[in-house]
């Protein structure tokens, strides 16, 4: 059974702007706020997942988002260290939670930003990391250091989409979704010469976060509103569960920004 | 040029991130050499790359620098040079380095500093206070200058190469003497011209088979249209064109008929007599005794001449240095800012000259022995060209491409 971690909205609120999605003038309406979380909640609940839940904090908004609290490969642990100092005050307490639990803690040198599975998942045999708006190129070595794994390195290059797992989903059959536009001629190229049966996602279905999608085998829960990929991946035999994420799009998250698994992978053999 | 190290670790072929950072490179106008290259054997192993970057200027450079960061690489920390100081005059210490004729720099206090007057077989003396580094011979070296010492803190950067496509002056270009001259001698013409319009400085490096051969008169013209500023020769090349300006003939031979003249034997002796009597060259110009020839050409036009002496010399004639050590000394003082040079007939002043100019300087060579021009083109490889032919015929062709070329244009340097 996969295990999932996952931080209840309670303090969640478009409280700064990191992102081009954020509008402080434009603030999440927080019933639905709740409704639409215990949605995702319930829904990777019913899907053979365990759901761990870390508890929120006061003054820190994005801690919803636990996909950014670092990237779990087998007992390892590797917290993030954020960008953006709003939300560095993240870090110690997933670092701690996960610990009490039995992880081995690795940090990252403290001057290399590195914003955990937000820019770092695993497609193939290989981690496909992200680089520039968030993550540093230079934490991937680290990380393929610590784990002793092929870290491919991509570009972004559309501040839209500026974790890796806002434009690039893979697929527990060794493919992927992605929107290619999100990375440079460069990425591009490495990552459709590793990763066979892409599935290229349009931009009206991309900015609606289609591949910020929680994938457990063969289901596969995403933003609504996705239907020419909901039909491709549903040819290619995975079941589909959209859900409404309206007020998690104001900040530029969705369905898996609001994930993190424990672990992603066992091990990178 | 600037030019700053940058390192590259990790995935970075399958991420494509090293052929990614080589195009941002040529990209931007810069250019890269990879200094070093280790490929991981294994899927997971990661691999390293050292880039030598040089870009026109420090801004791009700095512009540059800051989009690779972005992509991982990481600029090398230069160390600086080693010293030590010179044990005594005239000797360099243990391990001194030894320069090329390409353009050297050395780290100096956090800064890279240009090595002044390039020069092969060289050290270098830095100047702490001054903050300056200078490419020294033995000689010119006093006890306790600080000396570069083992090769650290050291970056030489090879001249740029020409290719076939764009200039004569291409890696080991030699024209045999079986093969047609004309259209090399006329690009010649039209690098002479454009170093003249550019205000470049052209030097002349002659033996005296230019007097011998005939070829005198050709010389000449050359330098009274202005397209010759040193002349570096010997005493035979001044004695016999004194001597066919005041008898017709080279070491008694009729320059017109070819045959020995008279009594002509004698005549070397008497125009090396000649101008002692008038106490130099110069002087003999300005007496009206010397009214013709190159050294009446070059006294006109205002060209610097260097003659050194060798053991053979008879006379020498006055203005002849025979200390060869203060010969060196002057031609060196006299390359600084030459932008080609002809070299005619004359091995070891032309192998001289070689030693004294950086890589940078074009080089034309010409002699009617192929083992001569291998010889110096070997000096140069990349900024040569030698020509395997009679001088006289050379020359004509050149200054009538000259002559033909600057009518056409209505002008004449001066």
């Amino acid at each position: 059974m996969r295990e999932l971690l996952l931080c209840p909205p309670d303090h969640y609120g478009i409280e700064y702007e990191i992102n081009p999605w954020m509008s402080r003038a434009r603030g999440a309406d927080t019933p639905l706020v709740q409704a639409q979380w215990k949605g995702l909640y319930e829904t990777l609940s019913k899907l053979d997942a365990k759901v761990h839940l870390i508890p929120p904090k006061e003054r820190l908004p994005d801690m919803v988002f636990t996909a950014n609290a670092g990237l779990t490969v087998g007992r390892k642990f590797i917290p993030s260290n954020f960008r953006h100092q709003e939300r560095s005050g993240e870090a110690p307490l997933f670092a701690k939670w996960m610990e009490e639990r039995g992880y081995e803690i690795s940090w990252l040198p403290s001057n290399l930003y590195f914003e955990g599975e937000g820019d770092a998942l695993f497609g193939g045999d290989a981690l496909f990391c992200g680089y520039k708006f968030r993550t540093d190129i230079n934490s991937h070595r680290a990380v393929a250091d610590l784990l002793g794994c092929l870290v491919i390195s991509v570009e972004l290059v559309d501040p839209r989409f500026y974790h890796i797992d806002t434009c690039f989903c893979p697929l527990t059959d060794g493919g992927a979704m992605w929107f290619p536009a999100a990375f440079d001629e460069y990425g591009q190229r490495a990552i459709r010469d590793h990763l066979p049966n892409l599935i290229d996602v349009p931009e009206e279905e991309a900015t609606g976060f289609c591949c910020n999608a929680v994938v457990l085998d063969h289901d596969i829960v995403l933003p609504e509103g996705a239907r020419s990929v909901i039909a491709q991946l549903r040819d290619r035999g995975y079941s589909c569960h959209p859900l409404p994420m309206s007020e998690f799009l104001k900040a530029g998250g969705a369905c898996k920004c609001l994930t993190m698994h424990m672990p992603q992978r066992e091990s990178c053999a | 040029m600037s030019s700053e190290t940058v390192e590259l670790r990790g995935h970075i072929i399958d991420s494509l991130i090293l052929p990614k950072v080589l195009d941002e490179i040529l990209t931007r106008g810069a250019e890269f050499t990879i200094a070093e290259i280790r490929i991981g054997q294994n899927r997971v192993d990661q691999s390293y790359a050292r880039i030598d970057v040089s870009s026109a200027s420090n801004d791009a450079l700095g512009d540059l620098l800051l989009r690779l960061r972005q992509h991982g690489a990481e600029v090398v920390e230069r160390k600086e040079v080693q010293l030590a100081p010179a044990p005594a005059d005239g000797v360099f210490p243990e391990d001194f380095y030894v320069t090329t004729n390409q353009q050297t720099f050395a780290q100096i206090g956090g800064k890279e500093l240009a090595v002044e007057s390039p020069m092969m077989d060289s050290a270098i003396v830095v100047n702490r206070d001054g903050r300056t580094a200078r490419s020294v011979k033995f000689y010119e070296v006093r006890k306790g200058d600080d000396v570069v010492v083992g090769q650290q803190g050291i970056r030489v950067q090879a001249a740029e190469r020409e290719t076939s496509h764009t200039s004569v002056f291409n890696f080991n270009n030699q024209i045999s003497s079986e093969t047609p001259k004309t259209a090399i001698i006329r690009e010649l013409a039209g690098e002479f011209q454009r170093i003249r319009k550019e205000h470049g400085q052209i030097l002349v490096v002659a033996g005296p088979a230019v007097v011998h051969t005939g070829a005198g008169a050709y010389l000449e013209s050359l330098i009274t249209h202005g397209y010759v500023q040193r002349l570096f020769t010997g005493n035979g090349l001044a004695v016999y064109d004194v001597e066919s300006a005041l008898y017709g003939t080279s070491l008694g031979v009729n320059l017109e008929h070819g045959a020995l003249s008279d009594a002509g034997h004698v005549n070397h002796m008497r125009a090396i007599n000649r101008i002692r009597e008038a106490g130099g060259i110069a002087e003999a110009v300005e007496q009206k005794i010397l009214t013709r020839g190159i050294m009446h050409a070059c006294v006109r036009q205002g060209v610097d001449i260097v003659l050194s002496g060798s053991i053979r010399d008879e006379g020498p004639i006055p203005g002849v240095t025979t200390d060869a050590v203060e010969a060196q000394r002057i031609m060196r003082e006299k390359v600084r800012d030459v932008a080609l040079v002809l070299m005619m007939g004359s091995m070891l002043h032309s192998i001289a000259v070689l030693n004294m100019v950086p890589a940078t300087v074009k080089i034309v060579c010409v002699d009617i022995d192929p083992r001569v021009v291998n010889r110096l083109t070997s000096y140069q490889p990349f900024q040569a060209v030698g020509l395997v032919t009679d001088v006289k015929p050379f020359l004509r062709e050149l200054t009538e491409n000259i002559e033909a070329s600057a009518g056409a244009n209505g002008a004449a340097v001066a």
